[in-house]
């Protein structure tokens, strides 16, 4: 689509400059004079009675000012209720009538931990070494428990209890059906049935977490910067949870060193170092190791899937069936989203007309997994794509016909799932043109001449996975627009940016509905002092809802200035334009008003200022969308696999995508890269591993490993964007969209290179071990005809 | 602890300052100097972000005790243009977009900075060599490795 105004152009960012001068603010960077820092003592084991915790001999070590253990920090802080979890709207109780099971979580374990890495004593020093010299002095007994680290193993009648007044593991439950799938099955020429597993990795932004607090000492006023996606709710939390009015607290999130969704939930040390900092009367700063982070921060994936799809002789699909169990660590935090968007995203783009799902959610002696980018998509998507793999093998089709003629096709826009979205409306994707989509992908991915080259020892292969994604998620966002006296403009929303270039692109939306020149708009998120009302910046969201709160906004306050700039001009408002930042009689460009002007007349010092009108040239908007937006995508990646080493290499990747009317294609082909970049990690090289007693094995950066830019393919992105109806933008979101297809595509592909051996994908990393078992595994089967290959 | 006294030229400016001898290089630079432009990701020495020029060689200035920077000249973030206009590495990152949320970005700049310097032909295995010690999380990588050809055109160029 050609650029209309300032949307559409590929402004370069406003934020750079200060970043690439090493002068951003992260929440590091803040430290206020006499600023203690806090370390934390946290479990070795996965699943243990806490008998004893004795801090005598830390509270005595040089320059330790406090320690807390669990029953002090109760009688303080209280444990972390998530209330919002167990909300479920009456729509989704009346589709799936979900089991909704949700733990307090004690900031500092008190009688039990659950699983290693969980918080259990805080010291705080007048340094971060002082801290962790006194952590070595505080002696804790454990008595071990049973730990249970499979979420399969967990759902066993004799699994041992994460909660002991629970009867089973079972935090979530629910089923979905519609049609006749047992009439199906029995009918189809073709079924295939596997298990599949969506394997355990997580955000791990390169700025791990961390909070600093302090309490203003004339007037008690608490002010929080913490490394987070939804200041806006911590405050809510916070207030809630210390007894603050929330107008006596004030929580910014400050430069973000990325999130991904890892930051978007709420955290114990959240609240303890705020509670620390109250109690000690002195600002308290706790900054996350990546130790830490890989351990305690949350972590995402982990579903295992028994999927089976029924088919007739053309490869129509008459049926789903998928069981599905959800790892969800030691608690759940918040309840259905993740299970809930795997089932709501399972479909995808196919048009299926019987279905039948079973989720459990299952407690193990884990770290607590919760949204990361993506947040059960690309779990789901992992499933019904390899899915739709074996079904064409199954059927002698090619995949890509098999997909194809299954999608629902742009005709059949608006279109109804039969589901009930998360928020509590009907799932109706409102548009989008999937087969394009998928036409796209493959022209771009260009498979045929790099196929060509496959041989014995490097065999090539190409795989697809296409998928849909809610976007832009209520309930709801706010923004303000005011105009400044010198002609500023100062936009405040309630999201907050972790690296997706808002104060661009909101700025861009912001100038053309205002009607202001793009440079004399500042944009400030994150800072619940800034704006009193907002939600944050998690599932795809801002660019949908604070975008569109922006543009209520500005036209209000547009249309605000255009009345009393016609009062000052003594015409009629409707005789007026206004451009650049300044009015003009239509037909008389030369005259002109400047909005700073417009702003500086209602000034109370104007002793000809118009009576009744509010001083400040400013609106604010509430945007609460109907529903989500879907946008859509399909990948394409050619991979090599080398036989004897296992190593699979990545020839090419596409992806066609639509993520409705795009501001700034720098920005939005930015996000997808930086996604599919992540997905790319969590289908070759990452992976969090326990052992069975429940010790997290991948605990650095040694061993889990993170793509480096030798790993990046060559990137062919395309866009094939439909503007959603349902917004006056026409914007979709798309920050997770990238990392939601790689798993699947680059597993298709990896079968594909490996299907005459008889290879079968069900889990990843595909790291060149696993490749290789896959192989060898293969071989002893029978299929092995090659003799490359060693046993 | 006692402390040692150290000596060093920190963005070209002499420096003197007592310190552990446990205190990391990254800690001193941030929060003893308040230089936060250098940014700490993992503290085992695999992310980079902590980069800085010592000596004329990128170093991860967590790998590093401060009392190792004595008599050393430490460059930082702050120090490639410290008044005027972006250096050609910024420069770079900025026009191809790689960068995100930025966090990384001072460590990729470091890193670039001193291969460049050192090898201004380095040819693009030599550049993804040496971007592969850094990780960032945002950007795919894609505009990183663009910005590093840009960066090397202009230096080649400016040579």
């Amino acid at each position: 689509m050609p650029p209309d105004g300032l949307i559409g152009q590929a402004l370069p960012r406003v934020e750079d400059e200060r970043l690439l001068r090493g002068a951003g603010r992260y929440v590091d960077d803040i430290h206020p004079e006499g600023c203690l820092e806090a370390a934390f003592l946290r479990s070795p084991f996965a699943h243990a009675r806490v008998t004893n915790v004795d801090l005598s001999e830390a509270v005595r070590a040089p320059g330790v000012v406090a320690a807390f253990d669990g029953a002090q920090a109760a009688a303080l802080a209280g444990p972390l209720v998530f209330d919002m979890a167990r909300i479920v709207p009456e729509p989704v109780r009346r589709s799936v009538d979900p089991l909704v099971r949700v733990q307090p979580m004690p900031s500092l374990a008190t009688d039990r931990v659950t699983f290693v890495g969980q918080p259990v004593a805080m010291v705080v020093a007048e340094s971060r070494y002082l801290a962790e010299d006194a952590l070595q002095l505080i002696d804790v007994e454990y008595e071990d428990l049973p730990v249970v680290v499979d979420p399969e193993r967990a759902l066993e009648p004799d699994a041992p209890l994460l909660e002991p007044e629970w009867e089973d593991n079972v935090a979530i439950a629910f089923n979905f059906r519609k049609g006749d799938p047992d009439a199906a099955f029995a009918a189809a020429h073709a079924t295939v049935e596997e298990r599949f597993r969506s394997h355990r990795y997580m955000a791990a932004p390169i700025e791990t977490r961390g909070v600093v607090a302090a309490v203003d000492p004339f007037d008690g006023r608490l002010t929080v910067w913490a490394s987070s996606q939804t200041p806006h709710l911590l405050r809510d939390f916070l207030a809630g949870a210390l007894g603050y009015a929330p107008d006596r607290l004030r929580v910014v999130a400050p430069d973000v060193g990325g999130g991904f969704g890892m930051k978007g939930s709420i955290y114990p040390e959240d609240l303890l170092v705020p509670m620390a900092a109250r109690e000690l009367g002195r600002p308290v700063k706790w900054i996350e190791d990546r130790a830490e982070d890989l351990a305690s921060s949350t972590h995402g994936r982990e579903q295992v899937h028994r999927i089976a799809l029924a088919a007739d002789a053309d490869g129509r699909i008459l049926a789903l069936r998928d069981d599905i169990v959800h790892n969800a660590g030691a608690f759940t935090t918040l309840g259905l989203v993740v299970p809930y968007n795997s089932l709501t995203h399972l479909l995808g783009p196919y048009d299926i007309e019987a279905v039948d799902v079973r989720m459990r959610v299952a407690l193990t002696n884990t770290g607590v997994t919760a949204p990361f980018r993506g947040a059960g998509r690309p779990e789901t998507v992992f499933a019904v794509e390899r899915a739709m793999d074996r079904l064409a093998r199954e059927l002698g089709m090619d995949p890509a016909e098999l997909r194809e003629r299954n999608m629902v096709r742009p005709e059949q826009m608006p279109y109804a799932t039969g589901l009930v979205y998360r928020d509590g409306a009907d799932q109706v994707y409102d548009s989008g043109d999937y087969p394009g989509l998928l036409r796209k992908a493959r022209e771009l991915v260009d498979a045929e001449e790099l196929l060509a080259q496959s041989s014995e020892e490097r065999r090539i292969g190409v795989g697809y996975a296409a998928y849909t994604e809610g976007t832009g998620v209520g309930p709801f966002e706010s923004a303000r627009v005011s105009v400044e006296p010198g002609g500023k403009v100062i936009v405040r929303y309630g999201g907050a940016s972790q690296g997706q270039g808002h104060r661009t692109t909101l700025a861009q939306i912001a100038a053309d509905a205002l009607g202001v020149r793009f440079e004399d708009v500042e944009v400030r998120g994150g800072d619940s002092g800034e704006l009193a009302q907002g939600f944050g910046t998690i599932a795809s969201r801002t660019l949908v809802l604070a975008g569109n709160a922006i543009v209520e906004a500005a036209t209000e306050v547009r249309e605000r200035a255009k009345r009393i700039a016609a009062e000052m001009l003594e015409i009629s408002p409707d005789d007026l334009e206004l451009a650049e930042g300044a009015f003009s009689p239509k037909g008389s460009p030369g005259t002109k008003l400047p909005l700073g002007d417009v702003a500086g007349f209602l000034s109370p010092f104007n002793p000809a200022r118009p009576k009744g009108e509010s001083a400040d040239l400013a609106a604010g908007s509430i945007y609460r969308p109907s529903t989500v937006t879907y946008a859509a995508g399909v990948h394409a990646v050619v991979v090599a696999v080398d036989v004897a080493t296992g190593m699979v290499e990545l020839l090419r990747y596409a992806v066609a995508h639509d993520c409705g009317r795009v501001v700034n294609p720098t920005i939005a082909d930015g996000q997808i890269a930086g996604g599919v970049m992540q997905g790319i990690g969590g289908a070759l090289y990452e992976e969090l591993v326990y052992d069975d007693a429940g010790q997290l094995v991948t605990g650095s950066f040694l061993d889990y490993l993170l793509p480096t830019a030798s790993e990046a393919p060559e990137l062919r992105l395309a866009h094939l964007d439909v503007p959603s109806p349902l917004n006056p933008l026409g914007v979709k979101g798309l920050g997770e969209g990238g990392a939601i297809g790689p798993p699947a595509a680059i597993a298709n592909a990896v079968e594909d290179a490996l299907h005459e051996l008889g290879v079968v994908v069900r889990e990843g990393p595909l790291g060149p071990s696993r490749v290789r078992e896959l192989i060898r595994e293969a071989v002893k089967a029978g299929h092995g005809k090659v003799n490359t290959v060693g046993s | 602890m006692a402390e040692v006294d150290i000596r060093l030229t920190l963005n070209g400016e002499e420096r003197s300052a007592s310190v552990e001898p446990r205190l990391l290089l990254s800690d001193f630079i941030r929060h003893h100097m308040r230089l936060t432009g250098t940014h700490v990701g993992c503290e085992h020495g695999v992310c980079g972000a902590c980069t800085v020029i010592v000596d004329g060689e990128p170093q991860r200035s967590c790998l590093m005790f401060a009392v190792q920077a004595d008599g050393a000249s430490v460059e930082t973030i702050e120090g490639v243009a410290p008044n005027g206009e972006l250096g050609p590495v910024q420069q770079a990152f900025h026009e191809a977009h790689g960068m995100q949320c930025g966090f990384c970005t001072p460590g990729f700049v470091m890193s670039l900075t001193a291969l460049l310097r050192n090898s201004p032909d380095a040819d693009d295995d030599e550049l993804l060599d040496s971007l592969s010690g850094n990780l960032c999380r945002c950007t795919g990588y894609v505009n990183i490795i663009e910005a590093a050809r840009l960066a090397r055109e202009r230096m080649n160029g400016a040579a």
